[in-house]
């Protein structure tokens, strides 16, 4: 009897602290409670659709009233050849991100450090930190402007040259081509900022004792930059293979058409296509799920990578 | 550094300083093709001519688009958004933010892993359209603005920028009596002006660009942000959608009105561009991956 009164004195005193530790920290929660509202409503309630992955939703039933089917949908999806076709898709636009793309930061860098002259410099940086900014309704109409086959100047001059016109924008062999092409054009410049930064940490000393020792440019960069920028490099290309599985979708589905759909179809064109256009909610609604499990093991993997190299992850 | 730049150039820095040019060239061509195009006098347009500086110079396509209904809503719509979002955002970003930074309030750590996890997880396209419609805020432009309001990596980097702000201000502060929010309003914001400078910039392009959310969560046309606007006009060459931009009302070449479209759906933020420039390479450094 004794002990239990102890013990509920006890109970009470750790409620009382922790009563008092809220009330101390209150107006702190005010200031957290916004964004954690946010995160709540728009970020986690989401999360409990994704259980219609497993059901054959009907939204006239709603959600209870939809019946379970368990992994139906899923069995479907893996049986279907248009899954194979996303995943071929989306593996080669990344690849070709990954070559293509990847690298060109790391050279525009490598050009603007050579860069003497502070005022050239400066305004090459500000040129090709510009696109970033555009959305990609601009630069797809962009696209479409110079390289369409009736108003396209590119066009215009290959067939000046006496060369037939090209079709850009509905060969399905350009289609990966003309995403990564758009892709380094909006944002390579902006890509820089980073390795510019790691290496404007290089003692300038080094370079100067390389002088004295009769280094050429190239040596320096080989030898003194490079070799600076290297950890940056290796921890931005892990934490890409952890994006294998994204595409920068509204990309794709500005510059889809129904001549390039065989190239151009990934999981979430293929969600918005029979999800929100066509109403399979269900099915829509797997594909996705599958995506975001598959996107959360390759960032899983690539972090746990990069801090078993002793580096900063993502998180 | 002077030692090195003291020297003469040589070919290397030539060749290096001609590639240079030639990238920012590619980087601006477009835009001065565009904007050539939407100045070019409609009576000497012809398509596929392309000059840098118009050759006639004419306002005729931006007083026909200015004048139009679909075009002064969407615009109206978008600065709505913008404006409301990025103010939004700031807010939110910044206060949740600052109380992550306190490692001594309870919980801070679950709300951190709350942040976290939204990194390199979400629910996706079709759970978030099926929550905007639980909502009610389908065909509202509130839709955009909510969802919108801010993100992880944003979150992120604003904290590890509040982190690196002197704490003595903020003890001295609190021993004179202040509250937890006017330390935060008296010390925290006025000292963050840098980071609230990139950030408003990067928020607002957030929001002037948003594209695929419109496209889903807005679909009366009344409803129509510019990004909407300008690719049902310049990308489904063919649709009228609910636009009184294409159609017969045109008399113009339709090649100068949807350039003139293109540059008015970027204009603000070449704009503001200038202005917040210094300050956004700081801000996207600010606790990345230190070299």
């Amino acid at each position: 009897m004794r002990l239990s009164i102890a013990m509920n004195k006890k109970n009470n005193n750790a409620f009382l602290n922790l009563w008092r530790v809220l009330v101390q920290h209150r107006w702190m929660y005010v200031l957290a409670f916004p964004g954690l509202l946010f995160l709540l409503v728009f970020k986690y309630a989401p999360m409990w659709g994704l259980l219609i992955a497993f059901k054959d939703y009907n939204p006239y039933a709603g959600f209870w009233g939809s019946d379970w089917i368990g992994f139906k949908h899923f069995a479907e999806l893996f049986s279907s050849k248009s899954f194979y076709l996303m995943l071929r898709n989306t593996f080669a636009i990344n690849v070709f991100s990954l070559i293509f793309m990847f690298p060109g930061p790391i050279f525009l860098a490598l050009m603007l450090n050579e860069v003497r002259h502070e005022t050239f410099k400066r305004l090459n940086q500000s040129i090709v930190y510009l696109p970033h900014f555009l959305s990609w309704v601009v630069v797809v109409s962009m696209s479409f402007f110079i390289l369409s086959t009736d108003v396209g100047v590119v066009n215009k001059i290959i067939t000046e040259l006496g060369f037939e016109p090209m079709m850009f924008l509905s060969e399905p062999n350009y289609f990966w081509a003309l995403l990564t092409a758009q892709n380094i054009w909006k944002d390579a410049g902006w890509g820089t900022i980073i390795f510019l930064a790691a290496m404007a940490g290089v003692d300038p000393q080094r370079y100067e004792a390389a002088v004295v020792d009769g280094a050429s440019r190239w040596r320096q960069i080989w030898h003194i930059t490079l070799p600076a920028i290297r950890p940056t490099i290796i921890i931005l290309l892990i934490l890409r293979l952890g994006q294998m599985a994204d595409i920068g979708f509204e990309q794709v589905i500005l510059m889809t058409n129904p001549l390039v759909t065989s190239v151009s179809e990934v999981f979430d064109t293929y969600v918005y296509t029979v999800g929100i256009l066509q109403g399979q909610i269900s099915v829509g609604v797997t594909v996705g799920l599958f995506k975001g499990i598959v996107g959360l093991v390759l960032v899983l993997m690539s972090n746990y990578v990069v801090k078993r190299l002793g580096q900063e992850g993502i998180y | 550094m002077s030692f090195v730049a003291a020297k003469k150039l040589t070919s290397f820095d030539y060749i290096n300083y001609a590639l240079l040019a030639l990238i920012s060239l590619v980087s601006v061509f477009p835009f001065i093709y565009v904007f050539s195009v939407s100045f070019t006098d409609p009576e000497v347009y012809i398509p596929l001519k392309f000059y840098i500086v118009p050759e006639k110079w004419s306002f005729a396509a931006y007083e026909y688009i200015l004048s139009t209904n679909s075009f002064l809503n969407a615009f109206k719509n978008t600065v709505f958004i913008t404006v409301i979002g990025a103010v939004l955002s700031i807010l939110v970003s910044f206060t949740f933010a600052y109380a992550l930074t306190k490692k001594a309030l309870p919980g801070r750590n679950w709300m951190l892993g709350a942040v976290i996890f939204t990194l390199v997880f979400n629910a996706g396209i079709l759970p978030n359209y099926l929550l905007i419609k639980e909502l009610g805020l389908l065909n509202s432009l509130w839709s955009l603005i909510l969802s919108g309001i801010t993100n992880a990596w944003s979150l992120i980097i604003i904290k590890s920028f509040l982190e690196s702000l002197p704490s003595e201000l903020e003890d001295a502060a609190r021993i004179d009596g202040c509250s937890d929010i006017s330390v935060f309003w008296r010390i925290v914001i006025p000292l963050s002006m840098p980071a609230i400078a990139a950030f408003t910039l990067f928020f607002s392009v957030a929001y002037w660009n948003i594209y695929f959310n419109a496209l889903i969560y807005l679909t009366d046309s009344s409803k129509w942000t510019l990004q909407v606007l300008v690719k049902s006009l310049v990308i489904d060459s063919d649709s009228s959608g609910g636009s009184d931009l294409s159609g017969d009302g045109a008399v113009l070449p339709q090649e100068t009105i949807r350039m003139a479209s293109i540059v008015l759906a970027m204009v603000p933020i070449l704009l503001i561009y200038p202005f917040l420039q210094k300050h956004f390479a700081k801000g996207v450094m600010l606790g990345s991956v230190k070299g």
